[in-house]
């Protein structure tokens, strides 16, 4: 739970409350406002360091990609580096970071996202630079083919030649069957190889519009002055008809799922993924409150229950952990793995993992143990605010998987009314064998003579 | 946790380039491009640890960090791993309290105990919330963890085995192969050179542990680095609670001088898809007087992300690889410079040589006017970017204390940078890199 996304909290008790009512910024900010043409623009301002944090956000991403052109919302977003009708190839880059700033880009399968770190003084600048980008992209030929080769060698790198991530993307297409999760952000390296410019052009030209887009600024701003700004470089822009988003629901799984990776490694690795609900309605939902503080209870913290009883007491597991977010645009589950130490199997371990869920499940918690989680939580509020990066991606995040930031602070307040009875009600309720799916990395023996067992991307010199 | 990280699937799309260029934080609100002045206390405490502390009041929370000359370059000879076992295991029993009091203690406090090691330096970081009840709890665990480590036998055993276990998967990973192969190809027999070794691991015994934390963890040479919600009293407070209670220590030898490798080329046989190149050599201290040059021109090379001729010539004209990068690494002895990317196995030779003409060329001619003016305004006017977060100024705080830099570092940066001339850079890198000495070490080449 060192992620939490909530903003800043303030229903508290005790010594904390004084403390966060000092760190409170003004009631009103963040700010926010909405272009006649869908744009919206959110404002957090932080005045300690003369720095800026600007980040655009397109409600698009993997999970919006069809098959057989798997991995374009990734490779668009190595594109939008390529130059437009006025910047040559590069030519972004070269801005920001004469303008002292550094800039990135990261897509998942819910969303794609630009941003720049920049000094204050830049943000006009950078804010024109992508109201250029977002309507004006230039996907020339050449450009394209280099930077699809790229991607190839990135998928290399993170992907074909990583046993763990190998093992978490099959995993993720045996959890989920239908469901646009079950490909890989990065691509399918088959569909690398057949990509065509074209799919890179019909994507943007679909996706990239201000109508589904939002901005986020973070640091030493004036909000009145960014909504100038963002009006003046995006207001002429039409809205673009959004294509009707059909998201293929899973199928109720109905029984359990098991597959087995081989890859050169020295370790076997574990990992189970469980069915579970995300946070569809803040103000209702309960479960998905109580499914993140169990996962906080099993893993998160030095003390918490997993690496505690099996690394620590046990040592059956060399690593362990748990892993669920309940905020997301598409269907979410509740993860289980590790590393089992030598001398013990993944059967073992797995077994030891299911045991400390159904001790949850049969036992409950301690009121302590939820205490625990509740003040790292409310810990983590302060925290955050050390990093404007951080407070911006906490806003960003939260929009793309269609909450609004506003649902932060009810979200801390939810998180922190989880009762131990809510706690122990989700662990025995689903955690059973039929929505499970279990991936189990079967290290093999490196030989160094063997060739590579993928077979090479077909490069054209 | 690494499962974690295998979870998130977000794809950022480069990889951070590293730097060695100093972070660090102003809680001053200046006009931009003001120079930045950070107000940087420094003394020394009566029992000899030296302190170094920024005040603000910005944010209610503390960030404190203890280091001590106790990295893996104080490893003995058939030990390499004791440093970073030893630093691992200080918080897995102290004070009466086993691992499991500790951490939960910890976390009932909302606060957050973190270490770091590397050749020269091991110390542990908190960070806490300021509120009186949270701050005094969590800095009376810490000082409990530095002064009164207890290193139970069941733990180190366990631990051990982690750690084998660890190696030995890190033994079958191209990056991590490579990376060892090369700092052996660089250092040799030097404590630089040297890596833990299923061997090394075994033979540690929780004598060797004792013996390695009572002669490196002292008080003479504890640097404390205090960022954050306290006064210049509460500071002074806090170095002595910290380290009050360790032994004054005796003096340490020198770590031995580098001897400068040969040329060489190593290539080790792999089954990955991609090859794993790394190029470089020894060359830079902290303290060096070459340093802004270097860094400078490194920049322009292959630190300047994006922009840098090496991302620019690999990536960009050619797409032979997704992350390409090069960096000083300065430390107390000469730390390398070191080149370093991923590529398809079939055109790794294609790749090599385009790096060895980019390096070659911008050793020879040096950097263009335009390139040089661009690398100025990125780090000069960035220069706030660096000084944005009290996390930042911590590290900053911990590298100037521990490496004896002055205390206007920060503040004469900007003015440094911009005095660089394109004649420096290039004569600075035609001294210090030598084809003579560059090393390379190739990992799943053909």
């Amino acid at each position: 739970m060192d992620l939490r996304r909530f903003s800043n909290g303030i229903a508290l008790c005790g010594a904390l409350a004084l403390t966060l009512a000092a760190a409170s910024p003004a009631r009103a900010n963040p700010y926010e406002t909405t272009l006649s043409n869908g744009l919206r623009v959110i404002v957090k301002e932080d005045h300690r360091a003369p720095v800026a944090m600007h980040m655009v956000w397109y409600r698009v991403g993997a999970m919006d990609e069809k098959d057989g052109t798997t991995g374009i919302a990734h490779l668009l977003e190595h594109m939008m580096f390529k130059g437009t009708k006025k910047l040559k190839p590069g030519e972004f880059n070269d801005i920001v970071a004469r303008a002292g700033g550094n800039d990135n880009a990261f897509t998942s399968h819910d969303y794609t996202a630009y941003f720049q770190r920049v000094p204050a003084a830049a943000l006009p600048k950078m804010i024109e630079l992508e109201a250029d980008r977002m309507r004006n992209l230039v996907i020339g030929d050449d450009e394209f083919a280099r930077e699809l080769k790229v991607v190839m060698e990135e998928r290399r790198l993170r992907t074909d030649d990583q046993p763990q991530a190998q093992m978490h993307e099959q995993l993720m297409a045996s959890a989920f069957i239908a469901h646009p999760y079950r490909r890989p952000v990065i691509g399918w390296m088959n569909d690398l190889e057949k990509m065509r410019p074209d799919d890179a052009r019909n994507w943007y030209r679909l996706w990239y519009a201000p109508n589904n887009a939002y901005v986020v600024v973070v640091g030493d701003v004036d909000h009145k002055r960014v909504f100038e700004l963002v009006k003046k470089h995006y207001g002429h822009m039409k809205p673009v008809a959004q294509p009707v988003r059909k998201v293929t629901a899973e199928p109720p799984q109905t029984g359990e799922r098991r597959i087995v990776v081989k890859a050169p490694a020295e370790l076997p690795q574990l990992a189970m993924a469980w069915k579970v609900p995300k946070l569809s309605d803040v103000e209702n939902d309960r479960e998905p409150y109580a499914l993140e503080v169990l996962a906080g209870i099993l893993d998160g913290h030095a003390a918490s229950r997993l690496p505690r009883a099996l690394v620590r007491s046990s040592q059956i597991a060399v690593e362990v952990g748990a892993y669920y977010d309940s905020t997301a645009r598409g269907e979410v589950t509740f993860m289980l793995g590790g590393t089992p130490a030598k001398g013990h199997t993944v059967a073992e371990l797995e077994t030891a993992l299911r045991a400390e869920v159904k001790r949850i499940a049969d036992e409950g918690v301690s009121a302590a143990e939820l205490e625990r989680i509740k003040t790292l939580t409310v810990a983590a509020q302060i925290y955050k605010l050390d990093s404007t990066y951080v407070q911006a991606m906490e806003i960003g995040r939260l929009e793309a998987s269609g909450y609004r930031w506003q649902d932060a602070d009810r979200m801390l307040e939810k998180l922190r009314s989880v009762t131990a009875d809510e706690v122990q009600a989700v662990a025995r309720k689903y955690f059973g064998d039929d929505t499970l799916t279990v991936a189990v990395l079967d290290p093999q023996p490196l030989d160094p003579d063997a060739k590579p067992r993928a077979k090479p991307a077909g490069l054209r010199h | 946790m690494r499962t974690h990280n295998d979870f998130l699937q977000v794809i950022p799309m480069i990889r951070f380039f590293r730097s060695a260029l100093l972070r660090a934080v102003c809680v001053l609100a200046f006009a931009t491009p003001a120079l930045a002045n950070v107000d940087i206390q420094h003394w020394t405490a009566a029992n000899g640890a030296r302190v170094y502390f920024v005040e603000s009041h910005v944010l209610p929370i503390l960030d404190v960090q203890v280091d001590f000359d106790a990295g893996a370059a104080r490893d003995p000879g058939g030990l390499s791993g004791l440093a970073g076992m030893t630093h691992g295991l200080l918080d897995s029993g102290a004070g009466g309290l086993d691992e499991d009091a500790l951490a939960e203690k910890l976390s009932d406090l909302g606060a957050r105990l973190s270490g770091s090691a590397d050749n020269d330096r091991a110390g542990l970081s908190l960070r806490t919330l300021a509120s009186a009840r949270e701050r005094e709890g969590a800095l009376a665990l810490m000082r409990t963890v530095l002064t009164a480590p207890e290193f139970p036998a069941t733990v180190l055993e366990r631990e051990k085995a982690r750690a084998i276990a660890s190696l030995r998967e890190a033994d079958t990973k191209p990056d991590q192969i490579g990376a060892k192969r090369f700092a052996k190809a660089l250092y040799g027999d030097h404590p630089y050179g040297r890596s833990a070794t299923v061997e090394s691991i075994a033979a540690i015994t929780r004598d060797d542990v004792l013996a390695h934390y009572r002669r490196h963890y002292v008080a003479s040479r504890a640097v404390v680095s205090i960022v954050g919600d306290v006064t210049r009293e509460q500071a002074e407070a806090i170095a002595l609670q910290l380290t009050g209670d360790l032994p004054a220590g005796e003096p340490l030898p020198p770590i031995a001088d580098v001897t400068m490798p040969k040329a060489a080329t190593e290539r080790i046989a792999h089954p990955a898809n991609q090859s794993h190149i790394f190029v470089g050599q020894p060359v830079s201290r902290r303290g060096d007087p070459d340093f802004f040059p270097l860094q400078v021109g490194n920049y322009i090379l292959g630190g300047g992300g994006f922009v840098s001729r090496l991302t620019k010539e690999v990536r960009e004209k050619r797409g032979y690889a997704y992350s390409v990068y090069s960096y000083f690494s300065p430390q107390r002895q000469p730390g390398p410079f070191q080149i370093g990317l991923q590529t398809q196995r079939a055109q790794a030779a294609d790749a090599l040589k385009v790096v060895d003409e980019t390096l070659a060329t911008f050793i020879a001619n040096g950097p263009t006017a335009d390139e040089l003016k661009a690398a100025k305004r990125n780090l000069v006017d960035g220069f706030s970017l660096r000084l944005d977060s009290n996390r930042k100024l911590l590290d900053s705080l911990a590298t100037i204390g521990f490496y004896g830099l002055p205390l206007d570092w920060l503040n004469k940066f900007q003015e440094r940078v911009e005095a660089v001339t394109a004649a420096q850079v290039k004569e600075a890198f035609q001294r210090r890199l030598s084809a003579d000495h560059m090393v390379r070490v190739i990992v799943a080449g053909d």
